[in-house]
């Protein structure tokens, strides 16, 4: 598979400049909210660290901790499943519906189920799935992927909305009212949930000591999903838990502050068990974590509470739009996420960053994100996937700039330095630089010539 | 005092007035500064890119080169960082070592070095916006970053420019924002570069600034390119030439 081309696709997505500035607003207004949300709290920067820590202890230690949750929702009377990759995580959903002749799954939004890609799997399998999360719903039925983690269709607009819906439910296309829309949806959805024989749900959290699941959300749906139907499948990726309560109540404190400024959700549900007469699977995922978790360089991204501050914060990303990066998380966590999955096809992601590092400062479990896109990029490098035309550029560049006299051959004349420098901007998709920006103007004679003519001394320190 | 000036690639060869105004600055101010001819650059643009094997001779060479003065200074906080900070391409030497322990952008060096604050030979009777490079806030902590809401507000190179006479600063919108250089970044996602330099205009013009002005001659190089486009004749000064006296 070749890899995905996220400057093309952000490229495309600037020409369209009502979403592109809509997005970029929209996003920065959540990163101010997050600001206005830490400044509440004095002991912000104390409850990263906290938090960071942790997660860095139940990653250490997460076989015991997977094990002590396993024992506590069984006694919960949970049934848990193991999963270690997708589709044997798809494959343990599908069994629990056919088993009971379940046409139709109602879900609550999940990132992990987008990485399994479990609708498309179920859907070939004649299973309905219906999504119940609002801007999921809006994905669903437009067949996208999320372009945000947090907000599915941050990227549209009421306007992109009003016509999905009027061509999937005749509703008004000109009624871009949020309330009018969402009423639409409510209408639409009622009935499937009310109607249906499962239901699943993703977690934000697992505690290991109680084997409880919770779930943090505004709309109530996933509380919908996991209570009306008498099955509650609960998908959960084993980088999720926490040891304790008391420890779960660090991240509460965090995650919503961090994703909208909110101090709470709407929702914040804890699930320990089945209801009466119901049954309450849980299926614990690797697909791929534990491989992380070995990566001496880049373990830390499992910290990850999925808060999507990072996108939020990133100029590329608030610019870009998250279906640009392809894949099924995005922006400056999923650059670091994603080729741990697959290295080909994420090649380029690590370079869709200016390494500024705004990520690493709002990152609520302190992952030290920009530090780790840098790695990746001498990892690609290792790996042969960088671009042949850059590696041969970077080859003449080395050349050039490891050795004074053809530095100073190369740079002698403006209109030659323009070929080597500088460099980066000229060596990718010919004259990158010129497309959007004029070139820099030409001086009539360099530093290097200059200075001999004003000052005395040589300073030849080593004489070569 | 004997300082080692290194001039990065892109100021010897576009703007090398940014390098004689370093030069007159430090000299002004009683500084022995020697330049060392050998130079070429710190190796940034190729380990930026995850070309360490094509980074490494550079950096030994500028490890070579710097590596036995007590002070290096240079005006970019973005090369700053590279030496500083991600200069492992090369082999360990006790050059390197002192390379990467002494070298100091202008800025840092003024400030915390030398202790500037006033440059009375320099009035500017200008309105002024600052740019401060990515580099230079989250990679060499000149100035406080706007997502640590907690920590005490500062700005180096805010700092050194209340000393010259005249001179006024103008707040925008967004000050910490990435203005879309990046390095390579600048080719490689050119379209997205230039949006956020673009944008990163607007936010500066919206308070009427008569320069902008950076203490990272390369962000100023990406800046002036979208300005230019844009048929925008506002002058671009780096803060060398300020403090020196334009």
């Amino acid at each position: 598979m070749s890899a995905v081309d996220q400057a093309k696709n952000a490229e495309a997505f600037l020409e369209d400049t009502v979403h592109e500035e809509r997005l970029d607003k929209l996003l920065w207004m959540g990163r101010m909210r997050r600001d206005a949300a830490a400044r509440q709290v004095p002991e912000w920067e104390e409850l990263r660290t906290l938090a960071s820590e942790i997660k860095e202890h139940t990653l250490s230690n997460l076989s015991e901790h997977l094990v002590e949750f396993e024992a506590n929702a069984t006694a919960n009377g949970v049934t848990v499943h193991w999963a270690r990759d997708a589709h044997e995580h798809n494959q343990i959903v599908y069994d629990l519906l056919t088993e009971r002749n379940i046409p139709t799954l109602i879900k609550a939004k999940s990132m992990l189920t987008e990485e399994c890609e479990l609708r498309p799997f179920l859907e070939a399998r004649d299973i309905r799935v219906i999504e119940t999360d609002l801007g999921e719903r809006i994905q669903q039925l437009d067949d996208q992927p999320p372009s945000h983690i947090t907000g599915p269709c941050i990227h549209k607009t009421t306007k992109d909305v009003a016509d999905l819906f009027a061509k999937n439910y005749g509703s008004d296309p000109n009624n871009e009212d949020p309330a009018y829309l969402a009423g639409v949806m409510r209408d639409n959805t009622r009935p499937e949930i009310l109607n249906a024989h499962a239901g699943m749900t993703g977690a934000n959290f697992v505690v290991a000591e109680t084997g409880a699941i919770i779930v943090v959300t505004n709309e109530g749906n996933a509380d919908l999903a996991a209570n009306t139907p008498p099955l509650h499948i609960v998908s959960v990726g084993i980088e999720k838990l926490v040891p304790n309560m008391e420890s779960l109540a660090v991240f509460i404190r965090l995650l919503t502050r961090s994703a909208t400024g909110e101090s709470i959700t709407q929702y914040t549900s804890t699930f320990r068990g089945p209801r009466k007469g119901a049954a309450m699977h849980v299926v614990l995922v690797d697909n791929g974590r534990s491989a992380r978790l070995g990566m001496e360089k880049f373990w830390p991204s499992l910290k990850c509470i999925r808060c999507a501050a990072c996108m939020n914060t990133c100029p590329v990303y608030r610019r870009s739009g998250g279906l640009s990066y392809g894949s099924t998380y995005m922006g400056p966590i999923g650059i670091i996420m994603m080729p741990t999955a697959d290295i080909r096809k994420y090649s380029e992601l690590p370079f869709a960053s200016t390494l500024n590092g705004s990520c690493t400062n709002v990152c609520p479990v302190k992952i030290d994100i920009h530090e780790q896109i840098y790695a990746w990029r001498e990892v690609m490098e290792e790996k042969g996937q960088i671009q042949t035309v850059k590696k041969q550029a970077m080859k003449v560049a080395d050349k050039v700039l490891s050795s004074p006299q053809l530095y100073q051959i190369a740079t002698a004349s403006v209109s030659t330095a323009l070929k080597i420098l500088p460099h980066f901007a000229i060596y990718n998709r010919l004259n990158a630089w010129g497309k959007h920006r004029d070139v820099p103007e030409a001086a009539s004679e360099t530093f290097h010539q200059w200075y001999p003519n004003h000052r005395l001394k040589g300073n030849e320190v080593l004489g070569l | 005092m004997e300082v080692a000036l290194m001039i990065p690639c892109y100021i010897d060869v576009f703007y090398p007035q940014v390098g004689i105004a370093t030069l007159e600055l430090l000299e002004r101010l009683g500084v022995d500064v020697v330049y060392p001819r050998e130079q070429t650059c710190c190796g940034q643009p190729m380990a930026n890119s995850g070309c360490y094997e094509e980074a490494r001779a550079t950096e030994e060479h500028c490890a070579r080169v710097f590596g036995s003065f007590k002070y290096i200074v240079t005006p970019s906080g973005s090369c700053t960082h590279h030496i500083r900070n991600k200069f492992t391409a090369g082999a360990d030497s006790p050059e390197k070592d002192n390379l990467t322990r002494n070298t100091y952008d202008l800025v840092e060096f003024l400030h915390d070095v030398l202790k500037v604050r006033e440059f009375p030979w320099a009035t500017f009777e200008h309105k002024v916006a600052l740019h401060t490079s990515c580099s230079a806030i989250r990679g060499l902590n000149m100035a406080s970053m706007t997502e640590r809401v907690h920590d005490p507000v500062f700005s180096k190179p805010k700092a050194l420019l209340s000393g010259v006479p005249g001179l006024q600063l103008v707040e925008f919108d967004r000050v910490d924002e990435c203005c879309g250089f990046g390095g390579t970044f600048s080719a490689t996602e050119e379209a997205v570069a230039a949006k956020m330099g673009y944008d990163k205009l607007a936010f500066m013009q919206k308070a009427s600034p008569d320069y902008i002005v950076s203490s990272d001659m390369s962000c100023l190089m990406h800046l002036q390119g979208c300005a230019r486009r844009q048929k925008q004749d506002i002058p671009f000064l780096h803060i060398a030439e300020i403090l020196n006296g334009v």
